[in-house]
């Protein structure tokens, strides 16, 4: 019994202390470095955000680089599927844009609409935007973020919206000197307070880890008050960081509740990072 | 062709073939999952150091695994050093393993590997949600944790080719 325990000890010991003839360090050692790297990266000194910076920096960079191949295999994988798809997706459009010219000229009349009301009541909303480039899009299958080529540099802050087109696709979370982590809707840690519309109802927007979102804290007979076959899910600006009415996503009948992004975030090239002023003139 | 298997260039790129493997699918955060299929991923590190740090442990060292943790943080975005302390962890039931067993077999290796990962997945899990309040899918997890094992014999397949491709090189 004891030489069993001995033999465990020694096992042990040696698989933690011993070090291979090309090992500089022990794994004992590297354990230690690795908890010490957890818990300063916990700490908000000014040193460790400058040595994360840079760290992050050279990753994001190198990252880009070595993905290239793979992203040119990808991008040649989704050419062929829209080549094979040009016909269906050529009759599609041709019947949106009908629908579309149709919208349009309702929308031109509520756009001037809206301006007078707003200011009648003395209220603008400023907007600073800046367009960035996605260095890295690896979705992991545990956090949904994308990594942009703009950062403190160009004025990009905490909080800013990141969107694709007209539709909201996340927001930063982390800024560096020359880029910047955007977490985006689909994300479990996502949660963006939104309008469904035409209910008018107030909820959150919350991702879920897969490619669409789900709604929550809505009103209790949200479910029997829906009489349209499509809900348009907007921002409604109640956090303050983003400005009401951007387009987020859609709600089918059918669909449980689960939103539809309208962004696809497996195709983000380019986005807009934008800020917001509401206020009065 | 005799003159080419005895390269000293084929030598050196075999050799460092593990640590480039690695490097790359850190920074390519390599897991197949733009193939769309809904939950199907697989921790293609988790297998590679496993296997290395296993059966031939001179090709891929500790200091290189640890970098590779930090340099995984920084792409997916969590906190630094999580990574890092996973994958020592996997090195160490390795070197246990390596350390009790006299004549390696493949079940065995691979029976152990999935309580090794699930291990892991699990202490990556605490401390994401308990210590860092991050919100994580622990379904993705165990179905990820589910991929990885069952993807294990055909990279074992691969890994072992390499691996005694580079044991006759350096024999030579």
């Amino acid at each position: 019994m004891a030489t069993g325990r001995d033999d465990f000890v020694i096992a042990i010991r040696s698989a933690f202390l011993k070090k291979k003839d090309k090992q500089r360090f022990s794994l004992l050692t590297l354990i230690f470095l690795s908890i010490f790297t957890i818990i300063l990266s916990n700490f908000n000194f000014k040193i460790i955000q400058i040595i994360k910076s840079s760290i992050n920096e050279v990753t994001y960079r190198s990252s880009f680089f070595v993905s290239i191949p793979e992203n040119y295999i990808k991008g040649l994988k989704q050419k062929f599927d829209k080549h094979m798809k040009v016909y269906d997706a050529y009759n599609e459009t041709k019947t949106e844009l009908e629908n579309l010219k149709e919208k349009k000229l309702v929308n031109e009349y509520l756009k001037i609409e809206n301006e007078k009301l707003r200011s009648l009541i003395d209220e603008n909303i400023g907007t600073n935007e800046v367009l960035a480039k996605v260095l890295i899009d690896k979705e992991s299958p545990f956090l949904k973020s994308i990594v942009l080529n703009k950062g403190t540099k160009d004025n990009v802050k905490i909080g800013m919206a990141v969107l694709d087109g007209v539709y909201l696709a996340g927001q930063i979370i982390e800024v560096n000197f020359t880029n910047s982590r955007a977490l985006l809707l689909s994300d479990l840690n996502s949660k963006i307070p939104s309008i469904l519309e035409p209910n008018n109802v107030q909820a959150v927007v919350s991702g879920t880890g897969l490619e669409h979102g789900i709604i929550e804290h809505t009103q209790d007979d949200f479910n029997q008050d829906i009489n349209t076959s499509e809900i348009i899910v907007y921002t409604s600006g109640r956090g303050g960081l983003f400005k009401p009415g951007i387009p987020i996503g859609k709600i089918s009948r059918d669909a449980n509740q689960k939103i539809d992004f309208f962004s696809d975030f497996t195709q983000l090239d380019f986005v807009k990072i934008t800020s917001y002023q509401i206020g009065s003139k | 062709m005799s003159a080419l298997n005895k390269s000293p260039f084929l030598k050196i790129f075999l050799s460092y073939m593990p640590l480039t493997m690695l490097l790359f699918s850190v920074f390519n955060e390599l897991n197949l999952n733009y193939l769309k299929l809904e939950y199907f991923a697989f921790n293609f590190v988790h297998i590679l150091i496993f296997f290395w740090t296993l059966r031939n442990p001179n090709h891929l060292g500790y200091l290189a695994i640890f970098f590779a943790g930090i340099i995984n943080d920084v792409v997916i975005g969590i906190p630094l050093g999580i990574s890092s302390f996973c994958y020592l962890l996997l090195c160490s039931v390795t070197a246990y393993i390596r350390n009790i067993t006299l004549s390696p077999n493949f079940i065995k290796d691979w029976i152990s590997f999935l309580f090794t990962i699930l291990l892991i997945n699990s202490i990556q899990v605490i401390i994401l949600d308990l210590f860092f309040l991050v919100e994580v899918n622990y379904m993705n997890y165990l179905i990820n944790s589910g991929f990885t094992f069952l993807f294990y014999p055909i990279f074992f397949v691969i890994f072992n080719i390499l691996n005694q491709s580079i044991s006759k090189q350096t024999n030579d």
